[in-house]
């Protein structure tokens, strides 16, 4: 496969006793969304954390365009555009929403202390840069009226809105949402339903989530990879995964 | 009510125990032997005194905490926002700012030597707060030892000085170079804790510069300090009676005027504003650029900071290196004015009322900080006639306040931005 953004070959992760992954391999192509679910406590988001180099995996490899990522610090990983949520909302709070936006550039704009002191043309021209930037992705996600409100006194939906913006002004290749839809109502689930097959369409973004709402994954998923207790238990198309017996066994117990 | 009594009872019988010992009984010489004396009517009376006032506070605590908390704020933090534009509060700003800076430069000229001499320690101060501002209200690092900096600052200067012989024009951009050296590498030990665990090391590296100067006697004179630090000099202009040093000319003989001591003070004075401005500008910029806001960020949430690629290694240290580096200018200054250093000026407490400053001003904010180094070092003098109850004092009122405002004097408010809306 020449697309392949990223490939997961055999990961594990073991915490002392416990082995939390155990070869989980996966693959995600340019504009395709992936997404990982798996009953509570399967080891989905330590995949996720192993991914995006928050943990250092015991085992296995894992390659993002072309470069080995897994033993990588996880700032250096996310420049290279792999970006990701949380579970629980992780946002600037006592910060502005505009603010918060600026902060996820900081690789974009120019961090020279003396350009800025002096405020020099290109420096000036890096911030309105990422200032458009930001005013644009606000609006694209409907948040521009609060732009000048601090983060942590929005509602919890736009607080989700946020953040998936504040991802996606780092401009990266790759999206990774742990649970965007938890604790949201049907119709910002539909709203985030939209806005994520919108990043795939218009923005060539591929997104890997991890998801309970199984109509939102079914919905919008290309393939989606079934991890119980640690271990990959199946992958396919959401045809296949929902009629495969060994999912519907997992998830609802043994019948 | 009933269940108050009983703490409120023990509080009272406390107070005391406590009080009567320290109060009621005084050791007097006798000859050659001490004898132990009780007070005189006077003070017991008070003793009891105290006592009660315990014992009717712990009763009644409830209801004098409603009171504390009905008193109105002197001013809404929020709220005025969205009725003023950004450029209307800009323009206030700029206008106010030159108000007082305007004010600051010619009172000096009318007020009394002791007054602008104590003004000057204010700046300091408001240095040392601005600077800390960056570590503790910014980046979110406590650190309790960054009097440690003061201290390289000033001694950078003593001490180049008295080897070298360098001016002080020369030594204070190496003390801010020499301070912020250190503050790296206090950095990367610390780079990983976070908390109290920050706090006590920054703690311990505090005490290890103090008592390094205290023993490094040969170098530093160790608790005899380092005397005869020149003033600086006005473009080669002294302002001592007579010039010390080699082509150096009185600043009195050069105008033909009087020698008189106040013209040093008010130099010194109007030095010490120009570097606050200058701290103030610097740091007013900082926060307002990608490093400013990394910091922020950094104290909010340091995780989501990595998942966005931002460096916490750069970002802290960069932190404590700016932070230090103000703390080194205002060292320099310090040693400057004072003439003479010793160790005894950089212990602990110093680096206690510094972070005072900053959370009695408000984490970040740049006013407050200067509001609050202005109360911390002029009331303490205010309320010299007090003598031994001047802390007592101090700490009623720090108490006070963290009832009635927890957030610091003025806490800071962020800055509202125009967007481009098409």
């Amino acid at each position: 496969m020449t697309n392949s953004m990223l490939k997961v070959r055999d990961l594990s992760m073991r915490f002392g006793g416990l082995l939390a992954v155990d070869g989980v391999s996966l693959d995600v192509n340019e504009r395709e969304i992936i997404s990982v679910i798996g009953p509570n406590g399967a080891g989905k988001t330590t995949v996720f954390n192993c991914i995006s180099g928050f943990y250092t995996p015991t085992g296995g490899k894992i390659n993002f365009k072309g470069q080995d990522v897994h033993a990588l610090a996880d700032f250096k990983i996310s420049r290279l555009g792999m970006v990701r949520t949380f579970q629980h909302v992780r946002l600037f709070s006592q910060m502005t929403v505009i603010e918060n936006l600026l902060v996820a550039q900081h690789r974009h704009v120019n961090t020279n202390l003396f350009s800025g002191l002096f405020k020099t043309p290109s420096y000036r021209r890096k911030e309105q840069e990422a200032m458009d930037r930001a005013a644009y992705w606000l609006k694209k996600v409907n948040l521009l009226e609060f732009a000048n409100r601090e983060a942590g006194n929005l509602a919890y939906g736009q607080q989700r809105r946020l953040e998936i913006a504040r991802c996606m002004v780092t401009e990266p290749g790759l999206l990774m949402l742990d649970e965007p839809a938890a604790g949201l109502n049907p119709k910002e689930t539909k709203e985030l339903d939209e806005l994520i097959v919108s990043l795939k369409e218009d923005y060539n973004v591929s997104v890997l989530l991890i998801e309970h709402d199984m109509n939102l994954v079914m919905g919008i998923s290309d393939r989606i990879v079934v991890i119980n207790q640690g271990r990959p238990l199946a992958t396919g198309t959401p045809e296949e995964i929902r009629s495969n017996p060994d999912v519907i066994k997992a998830y609802l117990g043994e019948v | 009510m009933k269940e108050k009594f009983v703490p409120a009872l023990i509080a009272g019988i406390v107070t005391l125990i406590l009080a009567f010992p320290l109060l009621g009984l005084n050791l007097v010489a006798d000859g050659l032997s001490l004898v132990i004396e009780g007070a005189d009517a006077k003070t017991l009376r008070y003793i009891v005194f105290a006592a009660l006032a315990v014992f009717l506070f712990q009763l009644f605590k409830e209801k004098l905490g409603g009171i504390v908390s009905s008193i109105p704020l002197p001013r809404k933090a929020y709220g005025q926002a969205s009725v003023v534009s950004q450029a209307q509060r800009d323009k206030r700003e700029r206008l106010f700012t030159i108000i007082v800076v305007a004010l600051a430069l010619i009172w000096p000229f009318f007020a009394s030597r002791g007054n602008v001499d104590l003004a000057t320690l204010v700046l300091i101060y408001v240095m040392l707060g601005l600077g800390l501002n960056i570590v503790v209200g910014l980046a979110g690092l406590l650190d309790l030892g960054y009097v440690a900096f003061y201290a390289v600052g000033a001694y950078s200067y003593a001490l180049l000085h008295q080897y070298f012989g360098f001016s002080f024009w020369v030594c204070l951009p190496l003390a801010g170079l020499l301070a912020a050296t250190f503050g790296f590498i206090l950095g990367f030990p610390v780079l990983r804790l976070r908390g109290d665990y920050l706090a006590i090391v920054t703690l311990g590296f505090g005490e290890i510069i103090r008592i390094l100067l205290n023993n490094w006697t040969h170098l530093t004179g160790g608790p005899n300090g380092i005397g005869n630090i020149p003033k600086p000099s006005l473009f080669g202009l002294e302002f001592g009676r007579r010039a010390k040093e080699e082509g150096n000319v009185p600043f009195h003989e050069f105008f033909g005027i009087d020698y008189s001591s106040s013209y040093k003070v008010v130099f010194l004075y109007l030095l010490a504003l120009l570097l606050v401005l200058l701290t103030i500008f610097v740091i007013r910029r900082l926060t307002r650029m990608p490093v400013g806001r990394a910091w922020e960020a950094l104290r909010e949430d340091e995780i989501a900071c990595r998942s966005l690629g931002l460096n916490r290694t750069v970002i802290k240290l960069s932190a404590f290196t700016l932070g230090a580096s103000f703390a080194g200018f205002a060292g320099a200054f310090f040693s400057a004015r004072q003439g003479f250093i010793s160790p005894e000026s950089f212990t602990f407490i110093e680096s206690a009322i510094i972070l005072a400053i900053v959370v009695l001003g408000g984490m970040g904010s740049q006013l407050g900080v200067i509001l609050a180094a202005i109360a911390m070092t002029v009331l303490p003098e205010l309320a010299r006639e007090f003598q031994e109850y001047r802390m007592l004092m101090f700490g009623l009122m720090m108490v006070l306040m963290m009832v009635w405002r927890p957030q610091g004097l003025l806490p800071m408010k962020r800055r509202h931005m125009e967007l481009a809306n098409d």
